[in-house]
């Protein structure tokens, strides 16, 4: 169990050591660097170059700059913006948190609701409810997240007028007014998490009723509220748990177009700043973030499964 | 099964139908519309700003006083003609890399896909937006980016449906001749895996679609003055009070292109008796 565990915890190390290079090195295999990216046209004047070269320290060879560049991460230094001329800890910081909040706040409202929306469905299946719902489901799944957030801008900020459409906040400003001041972005995400968890719930629920302990517990007159509540939902709940963190997990890059769209301060858009910037240090910083993030929360969804379920700790990864 | 009792099966359901239907309407516009175009799509016009829907600008104007109708035709052009080299460039490498793997095994495989693990770990927009940052791309550049990093849920699939049969007796009497690995992939493991790619493939269109206007969204991808439906939807975004229809249309366009694809391809599972894994996409 402990050697399980650990082997998990070795391969999730892996994996950000190879994120970090596929970041490193995705920038250096290409035409030009940080520098020509930063100065564009600037960089035709030969001193103006080097002169950022030798500031940014690109004269070095490649795999100097590499250990340099991981040793300082290892130490929680992300190096210094380019186009904004301050360390980038500083200027990240803040906007993960609020995509922290953003995406907390999203799933808090979008699990539990996707979970039990799943459940009711599945019991109703095929009935017009579960066709609703089903459909309405699919349909949020597949569309991209800046329709769901312009459609929802135009009917409850401009129709409706329930909230305003894009957020005024600062980066700096509470959580809670970033939250309640504009819940739209929440309500997007959220919107596309339940989308996806209440499908899956659906159909595990629907597989779970076929099972022959169902059949037996009704046979033996186990009455059905009874079967649902002590039989079918343990069964059926539990192992799709793991599976809803991993789909967290791969659901995360919609935060990037989602703070996008309602001009959210957080890490996603930041993301897309960087790159409009063409400000290589800081899209290299957010890009190991976001595969951070990523490794961090399969991780503990692996290791949720294998509490879960016993199954799980014998088998090897 | 093959050709026409395919379509035939695909057709007789009602989901398959519509999902055909949308989908061949949506090509056929956007091969034809450069034919039937009412207005100029790039022509600007300063007396023409924000106007209703109306005889001559049926679905009105956009904030440059450009006729949306045109626009909407021709939105779809570039983004499709980039998914469909994209998932091209996709399929073709994440095929033969995962098919490799399968028949080679062993240590190389278990290491080459803790690398496409960890590829994958990092979210496919920002792998795409690495690149973006770098080169300052446009449309053309764009169709290797997400071909390369969309290609990697291709190498997953293709292992996984390969691996079912690299036992197999008549794998193993290709070996035993002492056939090269490259024609066994091609004679023995490609016939048997075909379907499962197709709808793959699929899938890939619609995920790639999706990726491309989310990057012409944040104006990482098609160049405007192209009309595009995510450039038109960011645009529009600002005048949603006085203009509803300048982002009502360009969604519509996109959500039925997305839906019809979505549609077909389940329907297109189902013909063909392949499980369509629910995958998350991969933007």
């Amino acid at each position: 169990m402990l050697g399980l565990i650990l082997r998990r915890l070795g391969a999730a190390w892996i994996t950000v050591v190879v994120v970090a290079v596929v970041v490193f090195v995705g920038v250096e295999v290409m035409p030009g660097d940080a520098c020509t990216a930063m100065l564009g046209r600037d960089a035709a004047r030969i001193e103006v170059l080097e002169n950022c070269r030798d500031r940014m320290g690109l004269n070095r060879p490649p795999v100097e700059r590499f250990n340099a560049w991981a040793g300082d991460l290892a130490q929680g230094d992300l190096g210094v913006s380019m186009k904004r001329e301050r360390p980038i800890v500083d200027i990240v910081g803040p906007r993960l948190r609020n995509t922290l909040i953003l995406a907390f706040a999203a799933a808090l409202a979008g699990v539990p609701l996707a979970i039990g929306l799943g459940v009711m469905v599945a019991l109703r299946r095929e009935r017009p409810f579960d066709i609703i719902v089903s459909t309405t489901a699919l349909v949020a799944m597949t569309m991209p997240e800046f329709v769901v957030a312009a459609l929802l801008i135009l009917i409850f900020a401009i129709w409706l007028g329930w909230s305003s459409g894009v957020v005024t906040a600062a980066y700096d400003a509470p959580a809670l007014t970033l939250l309640f001041a504009t819940p739209l972005p929440a309500v997007t995400l959220a919107l596309v998490y339940m989308a996806h968890i209440l499908r899956m719930v659906r159909s595990s629920v629907i597989d779970t009723a076929g099972a022959d302990y169902i059949l037996m517990a009704r046979m033996k007159g186990v009455p059905e509220r009874q079967i649902v509540r002590r039989h079918l939902l343990p069964n059926a709940i539990l192992p799709t748990i793991p599976v809803i963190g991993l789909t967290l997990a791969w659901l995360l890059s919609g935060v990037v177009i989602v703070e996008s769209a309602f001009n959210y301060p957080g890490l996603g858009r930041l993301a897309v700043n960087a790159v409009a910037d063409r400000d290589l240090p800081l899209v290299q910083a957010t890009a190991l973030i976001f595969g951070l993030i990523y490794v961090s929360m399969t991780l503990i969804a692996d290791l949720l499964a294998m509490a879960l379920n016993p199954r799980l700790r014998t088998r090897r990864l | 099964m093959s050709g026409a009792p395919i379509l035939r099966a695909v057709l007789s359901q009602p989901s398959g139908a519509i999902g055909i239907t949308l989908v061949v309407g949506h090509v056929m516009l956007a091969v034809l519309s450069p034919l039937v175009l009412p207005h100029d799509p790039i022509a600007q016009s300063a007396d023409l700003m924000l106007q209703m829907p109306s005889l001559s600008h049926p679905f009105g104007t956009d904030r440059l006083g450009r006729d949306i109708l045109s626009r909407v035709m021709l939105g779809g052009r570039e983004a499709m003609l980039i998914a469909t080299l994209a998932t091209l460039v996709a399929m073709v490498w994440g095929t033969v890399v995962g098919i490799f793997l399968a028949l080679i095994g062993g240590r190389i495989d278990t290491y080459i896909m803790r690398i496409v693990d960890a590829l994958s770990s990092i979210p496919g927009i920002l792998i795409v937006m690495i690149f973006v940052a770098a080169l300052g791309v446009g449309a053309t550049a764009l169709i290797p980016i997400l071909g390369c990093s969309y290609g990697l849920s291709v190498v997953y699939i293709a292992r996984a449906a390969a691996l079912d049969f690299v036992a197999r007796d008549f794998v193993l009497a290709a070996q035993a001749r002492g056939e090269a690995r490259a024609t066994i992939l091609i004679r023995e493991i490609l016939p048997n895996v075909r379907d499962t790619l197709a709808v793959q493939g699929a899938m890939q269109w619609s995920w790639l679609m999706l990726g491309i206007t989310s990057l012409s969204f944040l104006g990482l991808g098609v160049a405007p003055p192209t009309p595009d439906w995510g450039l038109m939807i960011a645009d529009a975004r600002g005048v949603m009070p006085t203009a509803p229809w300048a982002v009502l249309w360009p969604m519509a366009m996109l959500s039925t292109l997305i839906v019809g694809v979505n549609l077909a391809t389940d329907s297109f599972a189902k013909a063909l008796g392949v499980d369509r894994q629910m995958g998350v996409r991969a933007a």
